[in-house]
């Protein structure tokens, strides 16, 4: 179990418990938190569950995969901090995590 | 006006197979899709990947998946409107008259939405001030290249389509090329020519910038863009073209008045008919208690929306269930010899 916390782009605040083995955008889908869609539901296919990890926790969560950098050159508004959370596998280590969610996906 | 038993609305996997139930039925039935190519999701964001869960196929890729269900319907005349995304859905008398954005029309009984996610729209800049220009001096593809020549063109993506086009372009006007990292995407040797025209002086190369805004008054004048470090740079340009891929919309479905739920239609499970008669849903794009996002599920809703069209486009005939193996008339339409 972790805690992650995700903040909308109007500053709304949600905390859930996400179990391990899960991702940071299954923890979003299934808690109804808005703002993360996730349209091609995991595969990393579609850029649209992209978040910003707060950048004490970038550097400390596992590192981006092939592929995941060339998927976020599509996102909305992609920075250096910017993750797709479907790549983000919950766990122990992570709990804590607070991700920015960007005003659209597309 | 074009009059038919079914319009099917998505020309991917799930839409394919209803229009192969239909016309073994014996429906005619036409098909609409955004895209300039059939097969849809599969075709357009996994052709390479691997699936392993279609039945008796233990191993395809999304283009392999697409070409076998266009071959399942050779024996068939399917009429295909790519590149029309469907705008306009109306009630007249018992049909539906649906208008698509290219202007053209169809009447029928029947509409089966196997839409997946919603249609594939280019993905856009963030910047407000990009729309003003858009498909004026701004664009998401490229329709006549003769309009660049000579001119300014800046060029945002790090894909192949950014690459070639920044290649192709390099040859008559003054390019300049935005990416927002030192990496492209595309494939290795695209990627060296414009390492190379970029040493040569004939790509302005910038990486780690992104569109910051875009100015001119009736025309575009120039851009600005900024680099991760926030430094800002203006540059002039008389043309822009954005390469950020494609991006799934629902769109005017969602106008259309249907249930709609977190971009899903709900629909029966006997006829996969949504709250209005003779609109279906099936595939990614429907929901009911228990469904899947599998293509195998697409299948088999594709197969019952089918019976149910019969209904409504044959009101005088009785719809009798036969199975390929022994049906003399599927036979017939499938132009195999019978036994």
């Amino acid at each position: 179990m972790a805690k992650i916390t995700y903040i909308t782009h109007d500053n709304q605040k949600y905390e859930v418990e996400v179990k391990n083995g899960l991702t940071v955008m299954e923890g979003a889908v299934q808690n109804d938190i808005p703002g993360i869609d996730a349209d091609c539901g995991g595969g990393m296919a579609c850029a649209t569950c992209h978040v910003y990890v707060k950048e004490d926790w970038f550097n400390k969560i596992p590192k981006k995969e092939d592929g995941e950098e060339d998927m976020l050159d599509m996102a909305f508004e992609p920075k250096t901090n910017s993750r797709l959370s479907c790549q983000i596998v919950v766990s122990d280590e992570i709990d804590g995590l607070e991700v920015n969610i960007p005003s659209k996906q597309a | 006006m074009i009059k038919t038993d079914a319009l099917i609305i998505g020309a991917g996997p799930t839409g394919l197979f209803a229009a192969h139930q239909l016309k073994l039925i014996g429906l005619n039935c036409e098909v609409v899709d955004n895209l300039n190519k059939i097969g849809g999701q599969c075709i357009e964001l996994y052709p390479d990947k691997p699936i392993y869960d279609i039945p008796a196929v233990p191993e395809c890729t999304g283009e392999e998946l697409t070409k076998n269900l266009i071959n399942q319907l050779k024996p068939f005349d399917i009429k295909f409107h790519l590149n029309e995304r469907v705008e306009e859905v109306k009630k007249e008398n018992d049909n539906w008259l649906v208008k698509t954005n290219n202007g053209t029309t169809f009447s029928t009984p029947n509409v089966i939405i196997a839409g997946g996610v919603g249609s594939f729209e280019p993905r856009k800049f963030s910047t407000k001030e990009c729309e003003k220009f858009e498909n004026k001096s701004l664009f998401y593809s490229v329709k006549d290249k003769k309009i660049f020549k000579g001119k300014i063109i800046s060029i945002f993506g790090g894909g192949d389509s950014a690459l070639d086009w920044a290649i192709e372009l390099s040859k008559e006007c003054n390019v300049n090329l935005i990416h927002r990292r030192h990496e492209f995407r595309g494939a290795q040797a695209s990627i060296d020519k414009v390492h190379q025209l970029a040493k040569d002086g004939k790509i302005n190369l910038f990486t780690q910038y992104q569109m910051a805004s875009a100015k001119g008054d009736k025309n575009l004048e120039s851009i600005d863009i900024k680099h991760d470090n926030n430094e800002i740079k203006n540059l002039k340009t008389n043309y822009v073209l954005g390469f950020f891929g494609l991006i799934m919309q629902l769109g005017p479905i969602a106008n259309w008045g249907l249930n709609i739920d977190k971009k899903t239609i709900e629909v029966d499970t006997e006829k996969f008919e949504t709250n209005q008669k003779g609109i279906y849903a099936v595939g990614d794009i429907c929901s009911y208690p228990g469904k899947l996002k599998l293509i195998l599920s697409g299948f088999h809703e594709g197969a019952l929306a089918a019976r149910a069209c019969f209904k409504l486009a044959r009101p005088n005939e009785k719809y009798r269930f036969e199975f390929t193996t022994s049906s003399k008339t599927i036979k017939e339409r499938l132009g195999v010899k019978s036994d």
